[in-house]
């Protein structure tokens, strides 16, 4: 034993001394296997990954868990002070008259928006492709997609603007409509269409860019003798379209139309700048910043926010199956 | 054969309304902005007495523009102060995340561990959740902390939020990379750090850049979490936060709101118009798998 000890001497000599004694092998047997287990782990793998899982794990994950737990409780700001409610928020959530105006015109948003960015994207994308300057025009569609939100706001307020009939107007939409000899309208007060549908105009404005960009990737991946062939056997350029690019480009345009619901369901910046959700025009995310920030009722906006992750939690899921079968195809 | 019935005249009258629908969008999509452009230059009583397109008979001449709303709005209204609250808040939080979501991308793309596959799939779903959902959580730790109000909080948070997204969209690119760069590295005796700041970093350059650059415009055109976590307070308010005030308070003021826009658009566009390229790729790596 000492010779052996001598032999291997330090640490090793000390720790084989502790693991032939009878308590240490008591102790082995419980360490053993939690070493072994520690040392089956991948550290060098784990540190890449580490810094992003705690951050995603810390600002998503935990919040997003609590959130719902917090749905269920009263007014407060701390988060455990409040009073058990049980399902009081979520009866304001579905019956309250403002937020079934929000659930309205989240409605509507999801449906005129998204039709008309995917589809101006997909139309801009087929006819830019036969003019010589589509460079250009492309980059003036995509310009507001790269600005704020909050600028393109400003830049439609202003072409909203409104002033009474008898003098000039300013903003350019009802000096069109004086010219043909209307009356000027207040667009982002007539409720509840006329100002709903001024605000989902900006978001097209901004968001068009975006889908062309990407459906004209697609549709320039199509062979041209694809479409050639088409036209020599006779088929008119509507034919070609709905019968050849239309099919080939449903993958892209079915991506697209996701990301743009999504984009539409956490609408905010808009509404918040424009009209801040006056005159009938409030949507689900304005409707939780003003319970959390105005009125400080942490419980009724935990529940709102989680109204705007169930709508959204069918497009995660589509989201991950789609990346599975991606990587299932690799 | 095909050129000269290219020119014909029939084919060009047939092209006509392909013009006349382009250019009617085209119209649409630059009216506006032209308008708040030629504006922002204009003095406020024209603003308020005559419509910005009674310029375009005499657009030249000059007199009729200056540079007044711009001091008003930079030094009157504090937003120099904002812009540059911009700037330190979107460089350093663009930085920062897009240096993690690299070193996460690698571990994701190329290392073996337990969990690997459903973390990731954690990962995709998340790229799309409501930032709604962390607030409430999150605001009293960060005054516990006192990280509200504070540059570096909202530095952890825009990284944190952007993290799903640029890690998926490095992940993409990196997945891509030939084996054979790795097991050469491997028979070189290099280990996977080593492996990952000579070879991996250097080639994803080019992917590194348009991730950097859409990440950027986010931040820096984010109006929710700079509300949230800056709370409004003017010393660290980013532009997009200011304007927002000032449409709030000064509403019908419109020399200064098109001035504040445009000072907002600015780097964006000069953004968009020198790095178009990456900008572009950016978009489409993350929307269809190239």
């Amino acid at each position: 034993m000492g010779a052996d000890g001598a032999k291997t001497g330090g640490l090793r000599g000390v720790a084989r001394r502790v693991t032939s004694s009878v308590v240490g092998r008591a102790i082995w047997r419980v360490v053993g296997p939690i070493g072994r287990w520690l040392r089956s782990i991948r550290w060098t793998s784990w540190a890449f990954v580490a810094p992003a899982l705690l951050l995603i794990g810390f600002f998503l994950v935990y919040p997003t868990l609590m959130t719902i737990f917090r749905s269920f409780f009263g007014r407060s700001t701390s988060l455990f002070g409040a009073p058990f409610v049980g399902l009081e928020n979520w009866k304001y959530v579905f019956t309250n008259d403002v937020m079934l105006t929000a659930l309205r015109n989240n409605a509507l948003w999801a449906v005129l928006f998204t039709t008309c960015t995917v589809g101006f994207g997909l139309i801009l994308a087929v006819l830019l492709d036969r003019v010589k300057y589509e460079r250009i025009v492309k980059s003036i569609i995509f310009i507001p997609a790269a600005i704020s939100m909050v600028g393109a706001s400003v830049v439609w307020k202003f072409v909203y603007a409104w002033k009474p009939a008898y003098i000039d107007q300013i903003g350019v939409l009802n000096a069109v409509v004086v010219a043909f000899g209307g009356e000027p309208v207040g667009w982002l007060i007539q409720r509840p269409w006329v100002n709903n549908i001024c605000l989902i105009i900006v978001g097209i404005w901004i968001w068009t860019g975006f889908c062309m960009v990407i459906l004209s990737a697609a549709y320039k991946n199509i062979p041209k003798a694809l479409l050639e062939a088409a036209r020599i056997d006779g088929a008119n350029e509507w034919r070609v379209f709905r019968r050849i690019i239309l099919p080939l480009l449903a993958p892209t345009a079915s991506v697209v139309a996701t990301t743009m619901v999504v984009q539409v369901l956490k609408i905010f910046d808009i509404i918040f700048v424009m009209t801040n959700g006056n005159y009938s025009t409030e949507v689900i995310a304005n409707r939780m910043y003003k319970e959390m920030f105005n009125f400080f009722n942490y419980g009724r906006a935990s529940a709102i926010a989680v109204v705007l992750l169930i709508l959204i939690v069918p497009f995660m899921i589509i989201n991950i199956r789609r990346f599975a079968a991606q990587e299932g195809g690799r | 054969m095909m050129k000269r019935d290219a020119l014909s005249p029939s084919r060009i009258a047939a092209k006509v309304p392909l013009h006349l629908a382009i250019l009617l969008f085209a119209a649409i999509w630059i009216i506006p902005t032209l308008g708040l452009l030629i504006t922002s230059f204009r003095d406020p009583a024209s603003i308020a007495g005559t419509g910005w397109w009674t310029v375009f008979p005499k657009l030249f001449s000059g007199g009729q523009y200056s540079l007044e709303n711009y001091i008003g709005v930079l030094q009157g209204e504090g937003l120099a102060r904002s812009f540059l609250n911009s700037l330190i808040i979107s460089v350093p939080a663009t930085a920062i995340s897009t240096f993690i979501a690299s070193f996460a991308a690698f571990g994701f793309a190329w290392m073996r561990f337990t969990g690997r596959r459903t973390l990731f799939m954690l990962l995709v779903g998340l790229m799309v959740i409501p930032l709604q959902m962390t607030f409430i959580p999150i605001l009293p730790i960060y005054s516990k902390l006192q990280l509200a109000g504070t540059f570096p909080g909202i530095w952890l948070a825009h990284t944190a939020y952007g993290l799903p997204l640029t890690t998926y969209l490095v992940h993409n690119f990196m997945a891509g990379i030939p084996k054979d760069l790795f097991d050469s590295a491997a028979i070189d005796g290099a280990s996977p750090f080593k492996t990952f700041a000579r070879i991996v970093m250097p080639i994803s350059v080019p992917a590194l850049a348009s991730v950097f650059i859409f990440q950027f415009l986010w931040i820096w055109n984010d109006l929710l979490v700079g509300l949230i976590y800056l709370g409004g307070k003017p010393d660290v308010a980013p532009l997009t936060v200011s304007i927002a005030n000032l449409v709030t308070n000064r509403g019908q003021d419109w020399e200064l709101l098109t001035a504040a826009a445009f000072v907002s658009m600015a780097l964006p566009l000069i953004v968009f118009f020198s790095l178009q390229r990456y900008f572009v790729r950016g978009i489409l790596a993350g929307s269809v798998k190239g």
